[in-house]
């Protein structure tokens, strides 16, 4: 009995310390974020919210363009993952559902593709996006982006085990082209997949650093990672404001997370671990 | 396998000529269908790689004429201090990041298993928060915690136990230190979740049937935990390590475009040769360099994964 609890005891204890080291650093964020710097920079530093919220934002401003930076991250991360869904999708139909020489071989080859490290092409594909004109373009990040090898991986396993084979020769016999197979039958069966792939896809190109950071130079290009990391090469270190930027690119994808928790950490386990 | 259910299907539409146009009509679609990924990995994916290996051998800064130098660029780098400088540091965060962080997953994952644990959804998503932050926003957030100063509140928290402010920003183990709890915050709570999945494949009976022989905590997790965890265990440790080689954003925001090399990884080496100081040749010759030792370590770490529970 006395050993029941005090396993127990300790259980709760690992959890309790975990749950506070893991959400304390977005709590602190937000008490840098409203307060001024010289707060932050004294014994003990200050551990309650203060009253520069504004202020340290309008200095971000003053800095960077905030909402530009954040508008250029929307693009680029929504147009990708819509890119991905449509390309990957059908990619994924096609290998699943069709019958097609060097179908296998092709396939082995795209999950073969999922081994290389990026850093291995890093500059040839800078020198290709020079030659095509696109730095601190936009499309630097999206048309590379919409290569997904795990996408059609994934999207392959679902079509194969979710779309019903009957169905697709049910709509054959009817007359349907193969494209409008899998607009009309595919692609709403395959909407829970579509989720997933779309959040994984979302938070990589929210998040991703080092392609943006080769590719855009220009202010005026900047995704908002980029940006806020332009605010730490200033001279004088003002945290207050460093964090108020911090702070607010970091809020967009915790507020979807903590609205669609249940589907964020099912779609990563899903994507991560496979059976 | 599926290859040989549809067959018989086929056989069954009626007159033979319009089932071998249906046939080519089907593969052209698929062929359609599948071709952007090829189209634009063979530009952005596979040409770049091929390149890698030739630039390797040149010199280059971008915009002149290349000159074949042959293994001059490996020469360089391999004979430059910095370079194995910046690779035991790459081993070294990795290793500090990942190996305590992949326990403490188990446990916290075994913790949130267990029956008696209320508020499970509570915990999980406290934990988890983190994987959802930028790597930059972790490094510039940890960087004031990491301050050198001694109100830097790492060093206020060192302070309770009778140790003097360390200088994480400028020393050989703070630099490091500082990196790793970057990295072990961000992607502990995600490691937690992939192994909790695998953990509620786990039939509850073992555990029962354990406790029953009276088997501690520790001896659960030894004896059933991780044997029935191991093809999971291998794909975090298989991720683990090729994330560990891929260390960037974190050391460069950390410290900033000092470049000190106490926190100078592999990929930061890469990126500053490329991109600082306009050396192709040699930064191809780092990119293939790191290439062979992705490969060297995935082989070597999944080697001693496969022998975990053995």
């Amino acid at each position: 009995m006395k050993k029941f609890s005090m396993s127990k005891l300790f259980l709760y204890f690992l959890l309790f310390a975990s749950a506070i080291l893991s959400v304390f650093p977005f709590y602190w964020m937000f008490v840098m974020a409203t307060n001024h710097n010289s707060a932050i920079n004294k014994v003990p530093p200050a551990m309650v919210p203060g009253s520069e919220l504004v202020t340290n934002f309008t200095n971000v401003l003053a800095n960077i363009d905030f909402f530009g930076a954040i508008m250029n991250t929307l693009i680029v991360a929504t147009l990708t993952t819509v890119g991905v869904l449509f390309l990957c999708s059908l990619a994924g139909f096609a290998f699943a559902k069709f019958q097609f020489k060097g179908k296998n071989v092709l396939f082995v080859a795209i999950l073969i593709t999922m081994m290389i490290p990026p850093q291995l092409g890093l500059i040839p594909t800078y020198y290709i996006i020079t030659k095509l004109g696109w730095l601190n373009d936009l499309k630097a990040l999206i048309v590379p982006g919409l290569i997904d090898a795990f996408g059609i991986f994934w999207m392959r396993q679902y079509i194969k085990s979710a779309v019903p084979d009957d169905l697709l020769e049910a709509a054959k016999i009817d007359g349907c082209s193969n494209f409008r197979t899998y607009w009309n039958i595919v692609v709403p069966v395959i909407l829970p997949a579509f989720a997933t792939l779309a959040i994984i896809k979302f938070m990589y190109m929210w998040n991703d650093f080092l392609w943006p950071l080769v590719v855009l130079r220009e202010e005026s290009s900047h995704t908002i990672q980029i940006a806020i990391r332009t605010l730490i090469d200033n001279y004088v270190r003002d945290n207050g404001m460093i964090i108020s930027g911090t702070f607010w690119a970091t809020v967009p994808l915790v507020i979807v997370f903590l609205l669609f928790n249940k589907m964020f950490i099912s779609s990563l386990t899903q994507g991560a671990v496979k059976s | 396998m599926e290859v040989l259910r549809t067959e018989p299907d086929h056989k069954k539409l009626p007159p033979p000529k319009r089932r071998l146009s249906e046939k080519t009509k089907d593969a052209l679609s698929a062929y359609l269908y599948i071709s952007p990924f090829f189209i634009l990995f063979a530009i952005f994916g596979l040409f770049p790689i091929l390149f890698s290996f030739y630039l390797g051998f040149q010199r280059w800064n971008g915009f002149g004429e290349m000159e074949f130098v042959g293994l001059r660029n490996f020469e360089l780098i391999l004979g430059d201090a910095l370079f194995w400088k910046s690779l035991g540091n790459t081993l070294i965060i990795g290793i500090l990041g990942t190996v305590p962080q992949l326990f403490v997953a188990i446990l916290l994952a075994f913790a949130l298993n267990s029956a008696i644990v209320r508020f499970k959804n509570f915990f999980r998503v406290s934990i988890f928060l983190p994987y959802v932050t930028s790597t930059v926003a972790v490094a510039i957030v940890f960087g004031i915690m990491f301050n050198n100063q001694d109100f830097g509140l790492i060093n206020i928290i060192v302070g309770w136990f009778g140790i003097d402010p360390i200088s994480w920003g400028t020393t050989e183990w703070g630099v490091k230190i500082a990196i790793a709890t970057m990295i072990f915050w961000r992607w502990v709570g995600y490691n937690t979740i992939i192994y909790l999945a695998g953990l509620q494949s786990i039939p509850h009976d073992l555990y029962e049937a354990a406790k029953i022989d009276g088997a501690t905590i520790y001896q659960q997790i030894r004896y059933i935990t991780i044997p029935m965890l191991k093809p999971v265990i291998i794909f975090t440790v298989f991720l683990s390590t090729i994330g560990s080689l891929q260390i960037f954003a974190e050391p460069l925001v950390f410290l900033g475009r000092t470049f000190r090399e106490e926190g100078m990884t592999v990929v930061l080496y890469l990126w500053r040769e490329a991109f600082v100081n306009m050396a192709f040749g040699p930064a191809s010759a780092t990119a293939l360099i790191l290439f062979v030792i992705i490969i060297l370590f995935s082989s070597i770490n999944m080697y001693i994964a496969n022998r975990i529970g053995k």
